[in-house]
């Protein structure tokens, strides 16, 4: 089973069982939870819903998460796509759907997701990863918590220095 | 100059802990070359053609003495006794070895200095007026604003991974030091009709293979709301900007395929629903504000006797003052230009030694404050009068005197083939050859203002798209040749030259550019700059000459 390094409420980061498993558009459906893609999800997502599936979305980069918008409630997971680690879209498209959209479901990092990009999409509000670098957990946390002030507001909720220098 | 405090100290402490641990997974072999470039590129240090460079940033071109003492130290235990101030107003270092960068950012964080983001695709160093603080014609001092800029998009959570790399410049005077015309994003501070402060917002301007003049998107940002209407921009762009082509990848490219009215609706329609939640508070502004060193002026007769007297008595100071001294917002005090374009020196660069004359002065006699241009000079902004005489006999005694600030042989020149990897054409013996055509002084007075700018290759780091003339090295079969531009412009008349005519080889660019001057002398008017002569004439004139001499 691939590594699925998981962030909890307390900003602890763990191995996690992943119960879902990822599906091409060009594969059977196994049974259970599955990950499909936003094209398949649009033609048979009510089906598997209806049969009691966890479902998850992947949407590429270029697949913009307002499509999701009004599905928001019942998927699962949303995998946000890197299919090169210098493509940043997907942060654009976690922030929102933590700011915006005010999706509480898990948001997946997939693709080239490396270890230097763990504190950028922890903040935009990706909480589950698929590390494509053979990073594990204790690499992550370390990753994400190096830096002890941020500048800026972000989907994570951490204290901007702003906020800190006025004793918040 | 801006205070660090805790915070901003902390924050530079992590990041450069954390450089320390990749170089170290890479000089073990964690990782390699590949793995470890995306990591260096994000901390300024590129892989050149002899060695690496480390690129170090000098947020919005301001420093003080301590900084520049420590550049200076690690100039001299680092790199060969020298480093190259840029058109970015940042300093390269191009001889480090890198199992010194760790200890070398650790140097820099220890006087509040870094080189986040002077490398990779995201917001780099935010570049701003060298005179700000100390010139009449600002309506507000942009260095707050550059300042809040540079916090806001340090390892910004969303826009470290854009399409490619993002420049900001910001200026508060009509006259333009910054080139914010040709930046992807350029801030002129206006007052509105009520008096309220905001800016007019460029964006999409640049250089590189496709220059664009850029166009305006809104004339009028209420201040207050200039982190949310970035925080659009960015938004925008790092959705849409192409990321198929590194060469269509700039905002330049999305704001013309798109046209600026439809960009600008894009902007603001993000904007809406962004909302002033993505706006700093006033009162981080005001304490940004707060945090900048005060500077303390003495009231003083707008003449100095002492001035005026070392002037009528050494023509050479007479002629430094002509050309290397700006007015200041107060009476008794001048804006000092310290040129780096020696005649036969590398333009922009500056030894060590030259760099703590500088930091001395600045202590002394200029209240630690010192600038970078983005013409790659220094600036000493707050010196009175009275000490002009003291100042330039120390700057000569250093080698750092020369009075042709604004004049023809004040060249801008990439590193070029003598040490970038990406350059055709060295760019730095060209820009020798030429200042020392026109090393005589009262000539190149009378030529009075020129730009020349010079880039190795296309990518334009030279701005020559931007000089009065530029020049650009291209290859043809092995061979270095130039191809002239004119008319060009970064300033708030922001032009892109227009080519002259078939490039030429090495050898013959000096004289064609001594040709040019000569067409110039020629056709002038009263009080025309080249430019100016030039959009009268049109390029004509300056055609046949130039090739007629060709043949």
């Amino acid at each position: 089973m691939p590594t699925l390094i998981r962030r909890q409420d307390d900003d602890k980061f763990v191995l996690a069982d992943d119960p879902f498993t990822a599906v091409a558009d060009d594969e059977g459906l196994p049974q259970g939870d599955v990950i499909i893609s936003f094209t398949r999800f649009q033609a048979e997502g009510e089906r598997l819903l209806a049969e009691g599936r966890a479902v998850g979305v992947r949407l590429e980069p270029a697949e913009e998460v307002e499509a999701l918008a009004y599905d928001l409630p019942r998927i699962a997971v949303v995998a946000l796509a890197f299919p090169k680690y210098r493509d940043g879209r997907a942060y654009t498209g976690a922030r929102l759907l933590r700011e915006r959209f005010g999706y509480a479901g898990e948001i997946r990092a997939v693709g080239e997701v490396l270890r230097e990009q763990a504190g950028f999409m922890v903040r935009c509000g990706f909480d589950a990863f698929a590390p494509a670098d053979g990073a594990s957990p204790q690499d992550w946390a370390h990753a994400v918590h190096r830096h002890r002030h941020v500048y800026q507001r972000a989907a994570d909720l951490r204290t901007p220095a702003f906020v800190e220098r006025d004793g918040g | 100059m801006y205070q660090y405090d805790t915070v901003d100290k902390e924050f530079v402490a992590d990041r450069s802990r954390e450089f320390r641990e990749q170089v170290g997974r890479r000089l073990s072999g964690e990782l390699s070359e590949d793995q470890f470039k995306m990591l260096r590129l994000m901390n300024g240090l590129y892989l050149q053609l002899h060695a690496y460079m480390l690129r170090i940033a000098i947020p919005y071109g301001s420093l003080n003495s301590r900084q520049m003492r420590r550049l200076a130290h690690i100039g001299r235990v680092y790199d060969r006794g020298y480093g190259h101030f840029t058109t970015r107003q940042n300093l390269q270092f191009h001889w480090i070895k890198l199992r010194d960068a760790p200890d070398i950012l650790d140097q820099l964080a220890e006087v509040d200095m870094h080189a986040i983001q002077t490398s990779g695709n995201c917001i780099r160093n935010v570049t701003s007026d060298p005179y700000a603080g100390a010139t009449a014609e600002e309506l507000d001092d942009p260095r707050v604003w550059s300042e809040a800029i540079r916090q806001w998009s340090s390892l910004h959570p969303e826009f470290s991974f854009l399409p490619r790399k993002f420049k900001i410049a910001i200026t508060a005077s009509a006259k333009d030091r910054t080139a914010a015309k040709v930046h992807d994003i350029g801030l002129m501070i206006r007052r509105g009709r009520d008096g309220q402060l905001g800016f007019e917002v460029i964006v999409g301007g640049g250089l590189g293979r496709t220059p664009y003049v850029g166009p305006t998107i809104t004339e009028f940002l209420p201040a207050n709301r200039l982190f949310s209407y970035l925080e659009a921009i960015l938004r925008v762009y790092n959705r849409h900007g192409r990321r198929d082509n590194i060469y269509k990848a700039r905002i330049k490219i999305l704001v013309a395929a798109l046209g600026a009215e439809e960009f600008a609706r894009q902007v603001a329609e993000e904007w809406a629903k962004i909302g002033p939640e993505g706006d700093l508070p006033d009162t981080e502004l005001a304490r940004i504000r707060g945090a900048f060193a005060g500077t303390a002026f003495e009231p003083l007769p707008a003449v100095s006797q002492a001035f005026e007297t070392a002037k009528a008595s050494d023509p050479s100071l007479a002629r430094f003052a002509r050309n290397n001294l700006r007015a200041h917002k107060k009476p008794g005090y001048a804006i000092v230009e310290v040129s780096l374009k020696t005649i036969g020196e590398t333009p922009g660069d500056a030894t060590s030694d030259q760099m703590d004359v500088i930091a001395d002065l600045a202590e002394r006699y200029g209240q630690d404050d010192i600038r970078v241009t983005h013409e790659q000079n220094l600036v000493l902004p707050h010196i009175r009068l009275d000490d002009v005489p003291e100042v330039f006999a120390q700057l000569k005694a250093a080698g750092l005197a020369s009075a042709n600030v604004n004049l023809i042989s004040d060249i801008i020149a990439c590193p070029g083939l003598d040490y970038c990897a990406l350059a055709n054409a060295r760019a730095i013996p060209v820009a020798q050859q030429i200042a020392q055509t026109f090393a005589d002084p009262d000539r190149a007075e009378s030529i009075g203002e020129l730009k020349i700018k010079i880039s190795g290759c296309i990518n334009a780091c030279g701005h020559h798209h931007v000089g009065h003339i530029g020049i650009l090295g291209v290859d043809k079969k092995g061979e270095e040749f130039y191809q002239l531009t004119l008319g060009g412009s970064g300033a708030e008349d922001a032009a892109v030259g227009k080519m002259l005519g078939p490039a030429l080889p090495y050898d013959k660019v000096a004289s064609a550019i001594d040709t040019l001057v000569e067409v110039y002398l020629r056709e002038r008017r009263d009080g025309e700059r080249f430019l100016d002569t030039y959009r009268r004439t049109g390029v004509e004139p300056f055609k046949e000459a130039v090739y007629a001499d060709a043949h």
